[in-house]
């Protein structure tokens, strides 16, 4: 028999977070991500974790604030307009240097916009919506079993970093079925344990016995919250080098090169089977990690591409970091849709071959 | 064979989530649209009751069905397949009442997805039948008992009780014969316990070649792919 099960991905997403270690989970409903909340309310419990119906995305995020600063190890999630509410939040737990995994089911925007995927909240996910400097590290995967392995990944990562992570899918990812195989199950963190695992947490104690931890975001004297921005800021420079996730094929000898992310990358991969038959040798860089970003795989890109397409399902926010990665050395051209509408393969290859006739390729 | 010689005139397509339902629900109208064509003068419908999913639903294939002189019934809001809250029409009343018409009717997931069947019981007399369809690969119906336990939530929700069940057991585009024979002999075993038929077991016909399902004796149902694109399997 296989060791594959057949999830649905909100599900898997649910599971690989208690497997990963996730004990507290706090939601609010939104589409399409509710199957996440239903599922921990079910399941949660059965691994000894909590879950609480939270009455808005605000109060769900600094609930997650609350159990992490104490130690918990918590996962969230939303959707498009709820990750939105929960932006203040964020900025408080990267300044605090909290973990916590935070999952966004993106959604069509702006506004209330739709339910269908979408991805115009790249820059909501990789600029963040909150106030002042801080970074969050934000993983796209592509496929339902890729979302199930960084997410279980993240769990630990969020802990040895002490910063929020974040993870961004959408609609399609989400609702569709994939066979996937689900890691074992990580060892629990006893309560009595948590002072040993994570000193800084709000456990009653100090590291040291002498005083009890404070966990805050609020510095009022100028020069403290200089060193402190200072402090986060090298750890981001750290996780630029560490984080970085990507995949990339066919740049050495490509016409074209697309990048693409997210359900995208996978359209995208048929696109590039479809030029393929009609003679156009094209390449993908898929980033993984959105922040970092992998601007240095844009170096592999060899002298006889003629242009750069970014296929997002958004307006062009993907294309701003293809243009820092690519620099002056190429053409870049915009492949989208956005409002729900996703692109076919077809459509992405036609496209991408008007493009590089236009171009002179 | 015995499924599509079956005289009931309207089909209700229950199971779990991921177990198949739309899928196998869109093949058998299309296999009842070419056969009713041949033989009989009957109109075909296919009616839409999934409101709990807001992605992946058979009225997304209204153009496709239609073309093949199949009517669709679904959203209130007809080509709007996106609301937040999906609604059913009155109008999915029509096939139901007129009596020239056979039916598939294809619902949500779970017992929550077939909770809406209890608002149309008068129109499900005799010439109807439900069926369960089971996925030997979803966790939830892996096992015996928690088939049994899909089924009778079902049941407990509707009020009605199954006719038959449907062996759907796959896993998308890595599914194996190995793997239909399981769910076969899984779903065999639940329908001996309740005494109750299996109806088909299903393969998709683009992976697995019926010749190594020798050992389902007959009812063995291609299906084809109508709802998933091919790039999701990237």
């Amino acid at each position: 028999m296989s060791d594959k099960i057949l999830l649905k991905g909100n599900e898997a997403f649910s599971e690989a977070a208690m497997r990963g270690g996730c004990r507290y989970y706090f939601g609010y409903p939104i589409t399409p991500q509710n199957e996440i909340p239903e599922y921990m309310s079910r399941e949660l419990p059965k691994y000894g974790g909590s879950f609480i119906q939270a009455e808005s995305e605000i109060c769900a995020i600094n609930m997650a604030y609350g159990a992490a600063a104490a130690g918990g190890r918590v996962f969230i999630t939303s959707s498009s307009p709820g990750i939105a509410l929960m932006q203040e939040g964020l900025s408080f737990l990267a300044s605090a240097e909290v973990p916590t995994v935070l999952l966004a089911v993106s959604r069509c925007g702006p506004g209330i916009g739709g339910i269908q995927p979408g991805q115009a909240d790249y820059f909501q996910a990789t600029r963040g919506g909150g106030n002042g400097d801080y970074k969050i590290p934000v993983f796209a995967p592509s496929s339902v079993q890729e979302s199930v392995d960084l997410i279980y990944e993240s769990m630990q990562l969020s802990d040895e970093w002490r910063n929020p992570f974040f993870i961004f899918t959408d609609g399609i990812l989400a609702q569709m079925m994939e066979p996937v195989k689900l890691p074992e199950k990580r060892p629990d963190i006893q309560t009595k344990d948590i002072r040993k695992h994570k000193p800084w947490a709000l456990t009653g104690y100090g590291a040291d016995d002498s005083k009890r931890n404070t966990v805050i975001s609020l510095r009022m004297q100028p020069d403290a919250l200089e060193t402190h921005v200072h402090k986060l800021f090298e750890k981001y420079a750290h996780a630029e080098k560490e984080l970085v996730r990507v995949e990339s094929f066919g740049l050495e000898d490509a016409q074209v090169v697309i990048v693409a992310y997210g359900i995208v990358a996978r359209i995208a991969k048929e696109a590039i089977e479809i030029l393929a038959e009609q003679g156009i040798k094209a390449g993908l860089i898929r980033p993984i990690s959105l922040w970092p970003f992998p601007y240095s795989e844009f170096k592999k890109i060899s002298n006889k591409t003629k242009v750069v397409i970014s296929a997002e399902l958004s307006m062009g926010q993907l294309i701003q970091d293809v243009q820092l990665g690519v620099g002056d050395r190429l053409p870049i051209r915009l492949v989208n849709r956005t409002g729900g509408m996703i692109p076919s393969s077809l459509e992405i290859a036609q496209r991408t071959k008007k493009i590089l006739e236009e171009i002179g390729g | 064979m015995r499924l599509f010689d079956y005289t009931a005139r309207k089909i209700i397509v229950t199971g779990h989530y991921g177990s198949g339902k739309t899928e196998f629900s869109i093949s058998l109208a299309i296999k009842l649209a070419a056969q009713i064509k041949d033989k009989h003068n009957d109109k075909l419908a296919i009616v839409d009751l999934d409101i709990v999913n807001p992605y992946f639903r058979s009225r997304e294939k209204r153009e496709l069905l239609e073309r093949k002189g199949i009517c669709v019934y679904g959203s209130a809001y007809e080509t709007e397949i996106t609301a937040e809250l999906p609604a059913i029409g009155a109008t999915i009343r029509t096939p139901l009442e007129d009596k020239d018409c056979r039916v598939i009717i294809d619902t949500g997931g779970n017992d929550a997805g077939a909770l809406i069947l209890n608002q149309f019981t008068k129109y499900f007399t005799d010439d109807t039948i439900m069926l369960a369809v089971i996925n030997a690969n979803r966790p939830d119906t892996r096992t015996k008992s928690g088939a049994l336990a899909h089924i009778r939530a079902i049941e407990n929700t509707t009020g009605m009780q199954i006719d038959g069940i449907v062996n759907n057991t796959h896993m998308l585009h890595e599914t194996t014969a190995e793997m239909v024979l399981m769910g076969h002999f899984l779903c065999a075993e639940v329908c001996d316990d309740i005494g109750k038929m299996l109806y088909c077991d299903c393969y998709p016909e683009q992976i697995v070649d019926p010749c190594d399902l020798s050992e389902i004796p007959h009812n063995l149902m291609p299906l084809g792919r109508y709802m998933r694109p091919s790039w999701l399997d990237k």
